[in-house]
Formats: C-alpha cells, structure tokens, sequence
C-alpha cells in the first residue's frame, strides 16, 4: 500500500494540476453516495453486512454488484448472478487492452487491473499525455476504490438511509460524467463515426438481450473504422510486420 | 435466504473472473507486439464501448425506456459538456435536472 502512495505521490507532483484532482474529486463523491445506497439497499434485502462488503472489497464493479444482489435477492441461483455479473464485466477486458500502458508491470499491472472502472478508463483517456494518463487513472482508482468501499460499508450499516439516490439525480450524473470524459474523443469524426454507430447497436439490443451483451455488441461499430479504408485492411498483414521493430 | 456456502463461492467466483477480465488485457498486450494502427483501434474500442455505456445508461433501465428526467439530465449535461463547460457543472446540472424534474412528478 505504501509503495502506492509514493507512486502516486510521483506522478501526482509532474502530472496532475488542481482542475483534473476537483474533477476525480467529484466523481468520488458521487460514488461514494452510490455505495451507501448499495450497501443500504443489499442489507435492507435481507443480506448480511459481509455480502455486500465482500462484494465491494472483491469484485468492485458496481453495475455488476447491484445485479448479483438483485438476482439473488429475488430468490433466482447465485450462480445465475455470477454468470450475470461476469457478463456485464465483459466490457474490461478490451478496456484493459486499450489501458495497459498506464498500468506498469509486477504487482502495479495487478492492482491497477483491480482499480479498472468505467470512470478511471474514461478519465485516463482524457488526458493528452502519458504521465496525466497514468496519473489520472491511479488517483481515480485509489479515490474510487477508497470512496466506493467506504459508502458501502456505511450504508450496511446505517441500513436504508439512502436508497433511492434517483431522487438525487445520480442516475443522470453518471453517464454524463463519462459523456463529458468521452466527449474530447468524440470530436474526432474517425472515433465518433464507430462510437455513434456501437451506440445504436446497443440501444437497439437493449430490449431483447441480458445486461452486457448490447455494450458489448457495440464494438460492431468498429468495423466502420475498417471498412472505410480499404487499403489499409487489405495490407494489414504486410502492416503487421513492418510495424513490429518501432513498438516498445 | 441463501446457502451461505453456494453465495460465498458464487462471490469469489465473480470476484476471480472480473480480476481475470482486467487482468487479461494487459497480459496479453505484453505478450503480443502491437501495431501503431491496432494500438489506436483499441483506444477508439474503449471510447466505442463508453459511449454505449452513456448511451444505455441515459435511455434504458432493465430492458425498457429510463423515463424522461434522467435522459434529460444526461441531455443538459452533454449540451453543457459540448460547449466545453466545466466538468462539475456539467456533472451537478445533469443531476439537478434530474433531481428538479423528478420532483415535479415527471418520471
């Protein structure tokens, strides 16, 4: 733990300016009161502290936490809640493929694989260079991981104080906060083209399909990105290995 | 409610598989070299799935429609968000109309 810090500690004096920390800030908050209602919302359902608990300090995704304790809360198998939960965490892996540079190797590759969240993704592809990328995901992590676990533990506690954090609006925050982290990216016709198209796949899977598979079902629109240049796909091979030497 | 044996692996279960589903991007980029061009396309991949997330998030609850105040909310934001206002604002304005709209009875 203490070696996080001084990674962090690094980072944060060369790359992270006040404005981008308020930001996380923000978003930590947010979680924060999200995971109360969580733990409330777990243990008002009939579930010992631990569950939600373990659940937070383990798993730590919070979509697929809400559908693990619904599913089992209705009286439907634990096993259908994993599949479930490991379903809607489908979208990690391609994250982590597109995040590994900010992650570092040994232990760090480990534990920011843990700190992977929808928000630490997004804020790290936000930022213009490597070391605010690296910055921002791990300050993200840390704060989320932090916040996130701490709302849960105090709202099993304090049982159903908060569970209904629509009243609050949090349910349009969070997709405007990655709405406004995605949003620079989207600028881009050759990124907004595929994102726009991946969007519309999803909604329009949403009604028939399990919580997941329609995000998932938006990289479909990457072949958008494929398919107007045709040059490029055809030669992809010869690419290849013509790229191999300059990648570090 | 539930044999606690079952939920306990069932949690630990999921647990290990998200770990694996982070863990396996990472690994497996350091494994296999990756072109420059394969490297962006992986960059718009996370940017393609965001948007899907903000997408359903804002429209769709379960397999229906979110109602009207979050998409709404989500709308101001995202409005505010493209004339480039401050990421707070945009955040606490998508959540007040929300919040403002939901206590006016709008669903």
């Amino acid at each position: 733990m203490r070696s996080i810090w001084r990674t962090l500690d690094r980072t944060l004096d060369r790359a992270l300016d006040r404005g981008l920390l308020r930001d996380i800030a923000l978003v930590c908050v947010a979680d924060c009161v999200v995971g109360v209602s969580y733990g409330a919302i777990a243990v008002g359902s009939g579930f010992d502290l631990w569950v939600p608990v373990a659940l937070s300090l383990l798993v730590f995704a919070g979509a697929s936490q809400f559908l693990f304790v619904g599913i089992v809360a209705a009286g439907g198998s634990p096993i259908a809640a994993t599949v479930a939960g490991l379903l809607v965490n489908g979208r990690h892996l391609p994250f982590g493929l597109a995040v590994s540079n900010v992650l570092g190797h040994g232990w760090r590759r480990a534990a920011g694989s843990h700190l992977m969240t929808d928000e630490t993704v997004a804020f790290a592809l936000g930022q213009d260079d490597a070391d605010r990328r690296r910055a921002a995901y791990w300050v993200c992590g840390v704060g989320i991981f932090l916040c996130w676990n701490a709302g849960v533990l105090a709202g099993g506690l304090a049982g159903s104080v908060i569970s209904d954090t629509d009243a609050f609006g949090l349910d349009a925050a969070f997709p405007a906060v990655l709405l406004a982290l995605v949003l620079p990216s989207l600028r881009d016709r050759t990124t907004r083209r595929p994102a726009l198209a991946g969007a519309a796949v999803a909604l329009a899977a949403t009604p028939f399909l399990p919580a997941g598979l329609p995000v998932l079902l938006a990289l479909a629109g990457l072949l958008l990105t494929l398919s107007r240049d045709p040059d490029k796909t055809k030669d992809k091979t010869k690419d290849k290995n013509k790229d191999k030497e300059p990648v570090s | 409610m539930n044999d606690p044996v079952l939920l306990v692996v069932a949690i630990l279960v999921l647990a290990a598989g998200t770990f694996a589903l982070r863990f396996a991007g990472p690994v497996l980029r350091t494994r296999v070299e990756v072109p420059d061009r394969v490297e962006a396309l992986l960059a718009t991949a996370a940017v393609v799935l965001l948007a899907a997330l903000v997408a359903t998030a804002a429209l769709t609850d379960g397999h229906g429609f979110a109602g009207i105040a979050r998409p709404a909310g989500v709308l101001v934001g995202g409005v505010l968000a493209w004339r480039r206002a401050p990421f707070v604002l945009v955040v606490v304005a998508a959540a007040a109309t929300a919040a403002v709209l939901r206590l006016l009875g709008v669903p």
